[in-house]
């Protein structure tokens, strides 16, 4: 019950000024810890979809949802079950690329992770990686040996499998 | 569709919205609201003397009418201003809508004169807040902001107008419906909680009732009482609840927490708690995790994030206090057999328990005590009467020694307590009810912190009584220092000045100085019928303590009755 772990939870949101600003604000003032957030327009132009990773044991994941859903912009929030979702979360590296040897191993990584290089440069490319986030953590590793330049996430998004949706 | 600017289109709306006065202090940004208010005569302006009172004031007059109060600053300081009065609404639970002037819309962002991001400012103290960019928007905001912070759990709302949207003409249209895609209040109990909930209270051998703020937002008066008789449940209140029933009923034992009196002996013997409108605050419950730890637990709110927020529920029931007390006492009447309901064995300990605890709480004559003068007042004062309080000592006297007869009759900075905040709420709630003698309790430390508008109340003519427990320090910061700092006063004394009765004449207030508990008796009995504010300078012992109390971080059990000497 008191098991502190890493939560999903996807919110409907309406598509105004400052509603991100709300979310951020209350997570700051009640004390909670969110690890990754992002935020993207949907279907409907007037509504976005934000998807937040939050850490806590059960009753602060329950008191995140409640605080959240009192803001008049939420139209929706809920959890996401882990094993019922589709999660995914973008990586673009920048990694240097010391010789030909490093640069031939780090192709064969991108492939084997299903990555792409969308950058090459004398001494440095981009690559791009979805997946979970434990696919992008083993990628990072993995680059870790030729020398990360720069990382950018997006921070995970998600979507319930089948039926299930948050409208 | 009318042709007009947003500054008319915000006045027409107010008025809309059953709106009759309006507590504020013009300036440079919202001078277009001021000028539309010059030609109007429906609409009653009190100007205050400092915006944190018109705050303060659209808050006592909404906790004393049930309607939601109305105050209006200009940008910037104005607006910064407010933000006290918007604070404590906001920790209370109080319906008010406020209204700030802001730089036009091409200066916000640029650090403008008298610009503040009051929107950010005021964000996480309100439940919502709008800002028009088109006079179009004003009239569905005024809608939206009404409904808002009348329905649910109540709340402040923020309407921040840029100048230039005060100005600006447009094609208004003023609807008459609200749709709000991310609020839409439960007030209904689900029938399978109210059932869970019914069968234990009927089975349990010591339910007590915890009723709080929401059963007055609601106005469960009625409900609460029934249900408490049918169960034979004594009543205890939080600090927001005192009030909700008579406290001459006899199944009421008065105030849980801090500064409660018998009502935390019998809690805590309680096999059963069911909680109405209360958010368990920690100076309600002493430490989180030794409140009642034996008893079960059903928790009553609108607010389903105050469910399991600081004490975990056994049932809880996510609904409007009302609905749902009458829902369960339904469903015991016809539903549950009525064999169980004869709890005479814990009536009878919970009596006893009251009589105990009496002598305790029964002043000792002669001179002139705090609760001895706040006993004189509640027999001069009729059943349907207004006490209002500071923060502090006098607030928690009048907890325990004020018997608040009249639903709605204690008016409480609870939450944020707010020093200063009495006085004004004071005026704001004799707007609301003219008819009923209206009495803010002090002392000389609050009082000091809203005092210029007392200018307020004489020019506007807003007759209340203002009774100073003077003891010339920060009465309950004394007391802590006494009681728990081993007596080191520092920074507490404010060297009895100045002169209330010359500070009251200053104003065209009446002013008096008494110095034995007959001359309040007749100062006090003149004051209820006088019609200009009287202020009553009571000079009272500076080591006298407010008893009993539950020491910081200590359990309900953890009662001192008597003053430690350190």
């Amino acid at each position: 019950m008191n098991e502190t772990n890493e939560h999903i939870i996807a919110a409907i949101v309406e598509h105004k000024p400052g509603v991100l600003f709300k979310i951020t604000n209350l997570i700051r003032r009640r004390g909670f810890n969110i690890s990754s957030i992002s935020v993207g327009s949907t279907e409907n132009p007037s509504l976005a979809r934000i998807t937040m990773t939050v850490t806590g044991d059960e009753a602060t994941i329950e008191q995140v949802i409640k605080q959240l859903q009192k803001i008049i912009e939420v139209v929706k929030i809920s959890r996401l079950n882990p094993s019922e979702s589709v999660i995914r979360e973008l990586l673009l590296i920048k990694v240097h690329v010391a010789d030909s040897r490093a640069r031939s191993d780090i192709l064969i990584y991108t492939q084997i992770f299903r990555g792409r290089i969308i950058d090459v440069a004398p001494d440095s490319m981009i690559i791009e990686v979805t997946g979970g986030s434990n696919k992008i953590n083993a990628f990072i590793e993995l680059m870790k040996q030729y020398g990360v330049k720069e990382i950018a996430r997006t921070g995970i998004t998600a979507l319930a499998r089948g039926e299930k949706s948050l409208k | 569709m009318v042709r007009m600017t947003g500054a008319k289109a915000l006045i027409e709306s107010l008025k809309k919205e059953g709106v009759r006065v309006v507590f504020g202090l013009p300036g440079g940004a919202i001078l277009p609201v001021y000028d539309a208010l010059y030609d109007e005569t429906e609409l009653r302006h009190i100007l205050v003397r400092h915006e944190q009172c018109a705050a303060h004031m659209a808050d006592g007059y909404a906790r004393a009418s049930g309607r939601v109060g109305v105050c209006m600053a200009t940008s910037g300081p104005g607006a910064t201003n407010l933000t006290t009065g918007v604070a404590t609404a906001y920790m209370d639970s109080s319906p008010i809508v406020a209204i700030t002037g802001q730089v036009p819309t091409i200066m916000i962002g640029r650090d403008a004169f008298q610009e503040a991001d009051i929107v950010g400012i005021m964000t996480p103290i309100t439940k919502h807040c709008f800002q028009p960019r088109d006079a179009k928007e004003i009239p569905r905001i005024v809608k939206e902001a009404f409904y808002i912070a009348s329905t649910g759990r109540p709340g402040p709302v923020l309407i921040d107008l840029p100048r230039d949207v005060q100005q600006m003409e447009a094609d208004i249209e003023f609807p008459e419906d609200v749709k709000l895609l991310g609020y839409n209040p439960k007030l209904e109990p689900h029938p399978l909680q109210i059932k869970k909930a019914a069968k234990l209270l009927v089975e349990a051998e010591k339910p007590f009732i915890l009723a709080g703020g929401g059963v007055r937002l609601s106005g469960a008066y009625m409900e609460l009482v029934a249900l408490a008789e049918l169960l034979q449940a004594p009543i205890g209140t939080t600090l927001m609840g005192k009030g909700v029933v008579p406290e001459d009923h006899p199944l009421c034992v008065g105030g849980v927490g801090m500064h409660g009196g018998v009502a935390n002996k019998i809690i805590c013997e309680a096999d059963v708690i069911l909680a109405i409108g209360v958010r368990f605050s920690d100076r309600t419950t002493g430490r989180f995790d030794s409140f009642c730890p034996e008893a079960k637990i059903i928790h009553i709110d609108i607010d389903s994030a105050e469910i399991n927020k600081n004490i975990r529920a056994h049932i809880p029931i996510v609904a409007d206090a009302r609905r749902a007390l009458k829902a369960l006492y339904d469903e015991i009447i016809n539903f549950v057999a009525k064999s169980n309901l004869n709890k005479t064995g814990w009536i009878k300990r919970v009596n006893e328990v009251k009589e105990s605890a009496r002598i305790y709480l029964e002043c000792e004559g002669g001179r002139l005590s705090a609760p001895g003068i706040i006993r004189e007042m509640r027999k001069l004062m009729p059943r349907e009467s207004i006490l209002v309080t500071e923060v502090g000592q006098n607030q928690m006297w009048a907890y325990l020694h004020f018997q608040v007869l009249m639903p709605g009759g204690y008016i409480t900075s609870g939450g944020l307590g707010t020093m200063g905040f009495g006085f004004p709420a004071s005026l704001g709630a004799k707007i609301a009810r003219p008819d009923i003698p209206v009495v803010d309790l002090a002392g000389d430390g609050s009082f000091l912190m809203t005092e210029q508008d007392l200018a307020t109340s004489i020019v506007e003519d807003i007759p209340v009584t203002v009774v100073i427990l003077n003891n010339g320090v920060l009465g309950m910061v004394a007391q802590w220092q006494r009681l728990f700092y081993h007596r080191r006063y520092s920074q507490v004394h404010l060297g009895r000045i100045p002169d209330f009765v010359k500070l009251a004449e200053a104003y065209g207030a009446e002013g008096v100085k008494v110095e034995n508990i007959d001359d309040f008796r007749e100062a006090f009995a003149k004051a209820l019928k006088n019609d200009v504010t009287t202020v009553i300078d009571v000079p009272i012992d500076p080591e006298e303590d407010v008893l009993p109390m539950i020491p910081p971080g200590g359990s309900l059990r953890d009662m001192m009755w008597r003053g430690r000497v350190s």
